[in-house]
């Protein structure tokens, strides 16, 4: 294709992403380098049905003066992002001089919402992917294998627990989970522990939400891995059979080389939605137990009354930057292969 | 259709002929649009409001939604705001007026309040920025037969009682988890914190100032009569908040309850649960400290303003129309809705906890401009002290330094 032709072709869809994605990215950058005007408080009686008290209210008339004349707010440069609710320079390095042991400088640092949360989306993305990948490819297999008139049902019933809206689906677990519930009820009894509660320890809320992770993303590397398998080639199946390779070693040789460039495409999509894990933590009730980056985002813009924008923004070029680091072992792999059959 | 048409008729005639269409409702054919939580006394209220004077108005629209709290800053900015009127609460009042959006009501109380009493005008500085119409708080719930099986004599009235007659029950082998609070992360178990820390005797802020002071004595001996509480709550008390705790009362999982005056009514109603917890399910006034007089408890109003970023007359006719609902027929209607600060109001069973927590001397929840940083910081930052990961101290310090660090964000500090 000619230089010109991929531009014009490029273009609609150019455009858009720059108008929608790119744009209101910078735009949440210059947010997070400002903060609120200065309010002016003064002190007030209030009286309600119980009584009068002493309180203090904004000068809104002063306030809204003060934005007019700067609606974004006062200059702040980065210190939203090194303050205690994000990064925590000042905590961490007092932590680090303060501590002896690693182990209590890390309990410190945990202590940080912004590195709790990190904690566990990490964590979350290390685990539910590979689980996915595998998980996905042996339900692939299998379904490849199956007669085909029992394929289709399987298909669809396989495909479920991602046509469930996560939250839905995160809901429903949520309950069935509960002490009350199918699976808290039975476990319960199966331990004989009354007080045993999945949603009670950390711990245990952490292997639900990364089952449920797995459970709920399985189908998408399942459907594209079965893509995949019509794919093979028949001819190299057949070569590799009379040269006398047993089944397993025709799938180490012939079929997951063959799969390989969806491995990377299955990897790169699971680590970017993982990365941005956040309805699971809603639907079960888990701000307790884990937090995520995008829940913390959402909790900071959450409270009307005092949503903190250049906290949730900061947060947000953090977490952006995050899934950045995490594509680019995957970005410069395909970028060198590219290149390879390029010349 | 033709029915639907005769039932209109019907309707219509009905009002036309009944006395309310007599109400005084302002300005005709202007439009009265109205934003509330989504409750049985806010409905009945506007409901009545909208039978007054729905006829006389262009348009008479209401938005209930659970999630009002969370847009009413955003519709009532622009200018004609998005709606005339927002029925708040003591936390919503402070969270429009930090805006600006509500405007004072002196002259339209003078015109169209007569009817209203004295302690239903909520006033900063003497400019009357909302009329109050129901009262609610958390108080004590418990269930009578279990504490006669446990050996507990009379109800428990502080929080040492509380604890020792969970102990009771505990110990009789009746429950293992007799308690239900609501104390789910965020803004509930700030909540209780706040009710006991006010127990104790305790300020939220410096005098005059936005300036933390919740780390001292009376947050610690709070926290840790919190922390004494929990250890009688179902084991998955950081996930449940109203509906879960009156689901487990329902159900007859719980014996003492800390819960909302507002789903006492729920509660004793004839519906959702059996015949045993309903009859022995007795209200009683929140807790207090042993040798203290306060309540453990925060007294909320609810009530109607009018917002700023609209034409004058249509704030008249939204205003008129809204006191038009406040009258002694709605509360005869409407008796066991919610305790009405309206007159007519007879209270039943399901008023007394909240009557003794407010004629204990309960304190209202603060109406302090920057309360809800604090309260945000509280529900995030106490629920490690609660799992038991923390000392009481260090969670209180970092209650304070998230509380400062959002302030100073927000401008306050």
């Amino acid at each position: 294709m000619k230089h010109s032709t991929f531009f014009w072709f490029i273009l609609p869809s150019l455009t858009a992403m720059i108008l929608f994605i790119a744009l209101p990215i910078v735009s949440v950058f210059i947010q997070s380098l400002h903060i609120e005007h200065e309010q002016v408080l003064i002190v007030s009686e209030s009286c309600d049905p119980f009584g009068c008290e002493e309180t203090t209210s904004v000068d809104t008339e002063a306030s809204s003066k003060l934005r007019a004349e700067k609606p974004l707010g006062r200059f702040n440069g980065l210190k939203t992002y090194t303050n205690r609710m994000i990064l925590a320079f000042d905590e961490v390095g007092e932590a680090w001089r303060t501590t002896d042991s690693f182990r209590v400088f890390w309990d410190r640092v945990f202590n940080l919402p912004f590195y709790k949360s990190l904690t566990f989306t990490i964590t979350y993305t290390i685990v539910v992917t590979p689980f996915v990948l595998i998980l996905g490819f042996f339900v692939a297999l299998g379904v490849n294998n199956l007669p085909k008139i029992l394929k289709g049902p399987t298909i669809f019933s396989s495909l479920l627990p991602m046509i469930v809206t996560p939250l839905v689906g995160s809901l429903i677990l949520f309950w069935m989970v509960d002490g009350d519930g199918v699976i808290g009820a039975t476990l319960q009894k199966i331990f004989n522990d009354n007080s045993l509660s999945l949603k009670a320890s950390p711990l245990l809320t952490w292997i639900m939400l990364m089952v449920y992770g797995v459970w709920h993303l399985s189908p998408f590397s399942f459907i594209v891995f079965y893509a995949g398998l019509q794919t093979v080639p028949q001819e190299t199946l057949e070569a590799a059979m009379i040269d006398g390779a047993t089944k397993l070693q025709r799938m180490r040789h012939v079929v997951i080389p063959h799969l390989m460039p969806l491995v990377i495409f299955i990897t790169l999509i699971l680590l970017m939605d993982n990365f941005r894990v956040f309805e699971p933590i809603l639907g079960f009730s888990a701000e307790a137990h884990a937090t995520s980056l995008s829940w913390l985002i959402f909790s900071h813009l959450r409270e009307s009354a005092f949503p903190l924008y250049n906290v949730a923004g900061a947060t947000s070029m953090i977490t952006i930057l995050g899934v950045t680091i995490l594509l680019t072992p995957v970005l410069i792999r395909t970028w060198r292969d590219f290149n390879r059959k390029g010349h | 259709m033709f029915l639907k048409r005769l039932t209109l008729i019907g309707a219509f005639i009905t009002l036309m002929g009944s006395s309310v269409y007599a109400a005084d409702c302002g300005p005709a054919g202007q439009s009265i649009r109205i934003l509330a939580s989504d409750f049985p006394a806010i409905h009945a209220v506007a409901g009545a409001a909208e039978g007054n004077c729905g006829a006389a108005a262009a348009e008479f629209n209401r938005n209930h939604t659970t999630e009002a709290r969370q847009i009413m800053n955003a519709a009532q900015t622009p200018n004609p705001a998005e709606y005339t009127s927002v029925i708040v609460a003591n936390s919503t009042l402070v969270q429009l007026m930090n805006d600006g959006l509500v405007r004072p009501l002196n002259d339209l109380v003078g015109k169209y309040g007569g009817h209203l009493k004295q302690n239903q005008l909520i006033t900063i500085d003497d400019n009357i920025m909302a009329i109050a119409f129901m009262a609610n708080s958390q108080h004590m719930f418990y269930r009578t037969d279990i504490l006669g099986q446990a050996g507990v004599e009379g109800l428990p009235a502080t929080y040492d009682e509380v604890l020792a007659a969970a102990e009771k029950i505990r110990a009789a082998g009746i429950m293992e988890h007799p308690l239900v609070m609501n104390l789910k992360v965020g803004w509930n178990v700030g909540e209780v914190f706040n009710t006991i820390y006010l127990a104790h005797g305790g300020d939220f802020f410096k005098s005059g100032s936005a300036e933390p002071s919740i780390n001292n004595e009376k947050g610690i001996a709070a926290l840790n009569t919190m922390k004494a509480l929990v250890e009688y709550a179902h084991p998955d008390h950081l996930t449940q908040a109203s509906d879960q705790t009156q689901g487990l009362w329902e159900a007859g999982k719980a014996a003492i309850g800390f819960m909302w005056g507002s789903r006492g009514g729920v509660i004793l109603d004839d519906e959702g649960s059996s015949e045993e917890v309903v009859s022995n399910t007795v209200l009683s006034g929140a807790p207090t400290v042993t040798g203290g007089s306060i309540p453990g408890a925060t007294l909320w109003w609810d009530g109607i303003t009018i917002a700023t970023n609209v034409s004058d007359s249509e704030a008249e006719a939204t205003f008129a129309a809204l006191v038009s609902g406040m009258t002694t027929e709605m509360v005869s209607k409407h008796n066991d809705d919610a305790i009405w600060l309206i007159d007519g109001f007879k209270p039943g069973p399901a008023a007394a906890g909240v009557s003794a927590t407010a004629s204990g001397g309960a304190k209202s929840y603060p109406m302090f401009a920057q309360m809800g940083l604090l309260h945000n910081a509280l529900g995030a930052e106490l629920v490690d002290f609660l799992k038991g990961s923390e000392s009481a101290e260090q969670a209180l310090t970092d209650v304070e330094a998230v509380y400062v660090a959002g302030a100073k964000d927000a401008g306050y500090l």
